[in-house]
């Protein structure tokens, strides 16, 4: 019953990028219309308006408590709203319940039936429809193999691994061919490896199935590398709804900046602004010059998030950058392929910058104690007014 | 971790299994004592088994009380694990901790007030005392029990299980058929064979409730022994205990299995 037809419609374009958020035209897939929920006093989703496109990898990212979960289990069913609308297709299925809804989950726990077969467990939402026999093996058999689970099939979840359990808790949601596969925190039980390896496979299943995932998670590399857009949450609000690296180069605040990677955020005020660029002066860096913002005005009270691998690191000072400060190398963590140096500027103000150790040797350049010039481009910095 | 047992702890197990199990073992053994003196040892025999089978009132009352003791418990496995439901599931519903409580009284009820309260009940109402009487008393008896064990099980239970099943598409009944009661049933089998066995040796609130023609087997052993201890009365308790024995290793097995969670999520094999 629920074909294929969310397939995106890629044919239909000239082969840009995928991106149908900016299409006015697109009809969402799915659709949040002003929904809240509160829990004894708690607002867990306040208002909140989304659209969710046809073939979209979907992150919704946030700090635990953010109401992400909520909003995913109202989409799910497990949860109604107390204002607001749930569409799908357009349709309200604000007070479907869960059994009606062509949409299927991946639950964090993955909550395998633990007194059934990997067979058992991955046929059992194809038995709830009523299919034929013939049928149900034939989608459950194309859905072990695409997974990687043959062999498997007479296992209880017990007997099997970490990562085996997983997948199987996929295939169980896939066989129905949800309109939106939603999952939960899909990855949080696997090592660091394996996890890694996973979100690809993620990705490759969506193209390959044609589907439309949301992912719920407060990982935020995770939502990085999988989404085409991520939902930034906070308190029940989306802060910022954005491709990955809009989120990550423009954040539209703060919070978002902070939130979401490392981050120097350093509050100055405009000094003068106009279309060549905007200058800014800030008690702990001094001036800085930025790129010219829209509305900025002389006087505003702005802060300028620099992320640290935009900062250039030297013990010679340079010449022609715009932006450049003299400081003393404090800390310094290696990571491998990078390093992490602490700079403080002054007494107090530290300046996080990282460098790729493009180089093999055991012994860097810069040590700690050393006086370094940091320097950075003009449109290094982002000025966020909120 | 890995250490032998000392002489410590050797010498406490074997003085508490002593304590708990010599009495029984000199009954078992007396029951295959040939004397017709029950205190003086006369080589071993198994006659008091062969004249047991004779004693038409000891069977009758044996085969009395079977019969209550299976109604008993399938009458309390059905209202323990519904009472258990209510206080898992139904949330906090007014009253709850009341209704908590009142289930669970009669596990620390002295067993003279609830024989006493249930005759007065029977009496008030008029219903003639006897088979039934008896069986509804046991079940009052023992239902608290089925809800404890049902319980422990409902609240380990991942509640996501069954939003798993529904977002699969099975409606909220036919989950709990299918995912829900087959992953409770060892908890509810364990319940069962407990209420079995209260049933089966209650003396003080069956002497209570019951009334002619109900005489269950551990109200005729007791009348018989304030006769004199007859040999054969320690046969009929050596083949109690066997099959008190053997529903409390079914029990507990029941139990171990029931406890027996899946692996972690994430966990090694």
């Amino acid at each position: 019953m629920n074909g294929r037809g969310n397939r995106p419609d890629n044919s239909a374009r000239t082969r840009g990028p995928f991106a149908p958020w900016t299409d006015p035209d697109a009809l969402p897939l799915v659709r949040f219309e002003a929904v809240s929920k509160h829990f004894a006093g708690v607002t867990a989703v306040d208002a909140l308006t989304l659209d969710i496109y046809p073939g979209e990898f979907f992150a919704l990212l946030g700090p635990s408590g953010c109401g992400k979960t909520t909003l995913l289990r109202m989409l799910a069913g497990f949860q109604t709203p107390d204002a607001g609308r749930v569409l799908l297709d357009g349709t309200d299925i604000t007070d479907v319940a869960a059994h009606r809804r062509p949409v299927n989950m991946m639950f964090q726990s993955y909550a395998l039936f633990p007194h059934l077969t990997v067979a058992g467990n991955v046929a059992f939402g194809l038995k709830q429809d009523g299919l034929p026999k013939d049928e149900i093996a034939a989608r459950m058999a194309e859905m072990l193999r695409l997974l990687r689970l043959e062999g498997l099939e007479t296992r209880k979840p017990h007997q099997l691994s970490g990562g085996q359990r997983q997948r199987v808790a996929l295939a169980r949601a896939l066989v129905k061919h949800p309109r939106v596969l939603l999952l939960d925190e899909p990855l949080a039980a696997l090592d660091k490896k394996l996890r890694g390896e996973t979100q690809f496979e993620l990705m490759r299943l969506k193209e390959r199935l044609g589907l439309t995932f949301v992912i719920v998670t407060h990982d935020q590399e995770e939502a990085m590398t999988v989404a085409n857009r991520i939902g930034v949450m906070n308190h029940g609000r989306l802060i910022q709804v954005a491709t990955p690296s809009e989120i990550y180069e423009q954040p539209n605040s703060r919070w978002v900046a902070d939130f979401i990677g490392d981050v120097n955020l350093i509050e100055g005020r405009i000094v003068k602004a106009d279309a060549a660029g905007t200058t800014i002066a800030s008690a702990s860096v001094g001036t800085l010059r930025t790129a010219a913002v829209a509305d900025a005005r002389p006087g505003d009270a702005v802060a300028v998030a620099l992320r640290p691998e935009k900062i250039r690191i030297a013990r010679d000072m340079p010449v022609g950058d715009v932006n450049r400060v003299e400081g003393e190398v404090w800390e310094i963590g290696y990571l491998g392929d990078f390093s992490i140096y602490k700079v403080r500027l002054g007494d107090a103000f530290v300046i996080n910058t990282a460098a790729a150790n493009v180089t093999r040797l055991i012994e860097r350049p810069v040590g700690i104690g050393d006086r370094v010039w940091l320097t950075w481009a003009a449109d290094a910095g982002v000025v966020l007014t909120q | 971790m890995r250490r032998g047992l000392s002489v410590f702890n050797v010498t406490s197990i074997a003085l508490g299994l002593a304590f708990l199990y010599l009495p029984i073992l000199i009954l078992v053994i007396y029951s295959f004592n040939a004397s017709r003196l029950v205190t003086v040892w006369g080589g071993w025999s198994t006659r008091w088994y062969v004249s047991l089978l004779g004693n038409e009132a000891m069977l009758e009352a044996a085969w009395i009380s079977l019969r209550i003791a299976f109604l008993t418990a399938c009458a309390a496995t059905v209202l323990g694990t519904l009472a258990a439901l209510a206080l898992v599931r139904a949330g906090r519903f007014r009253g709850r901790l009341l209704f908590s409580g009142l289930v669970y009284a009669p596990l620390v009820m002295p067993e003279v007030i609830t024989g006493l309260a249930l005759l007065l009940l029977f009496v008030a109402i008029e219903i003639e005392r006897g088979f039934w009487t008896v069986t509804i008393a046991h079940t009052t008896l023992t239902m608290c029990f089925v809800t404890v064990i049902v319980q422990a099980r409902l609240l380990g239970f991942d509640r996501s299980l069954e939003e798993a099943a529904m977002d699969l598409g099975c409606p909220p009944l036919r989950t709990f058929i299918t995912v829900t009661l087959p992953l409770i049933a060892p908890a509810i089998a364990a319940g069962w064979v407990l209420a079995f066995m209260l049933s089966l040796d209650d003396l003080v609130v069956a002497n209570f409730v019951t009334g002619p023609g109900a005489t269950t087997l551990p109200i005729r052993i007791y009348s018989e022994v304030r006769l004199g201890v007859k040999p054969e009365i320690n046969a009929i308790c050596t083949i109690i205990i066997g099959v008190v024995a053997a529903g409390i290793i079914v029990a507990s097995l029941l139990t171990k299995f029931a406890g027996a969670k899946p692996a972690p999520i994430g966990g090694q094999i």
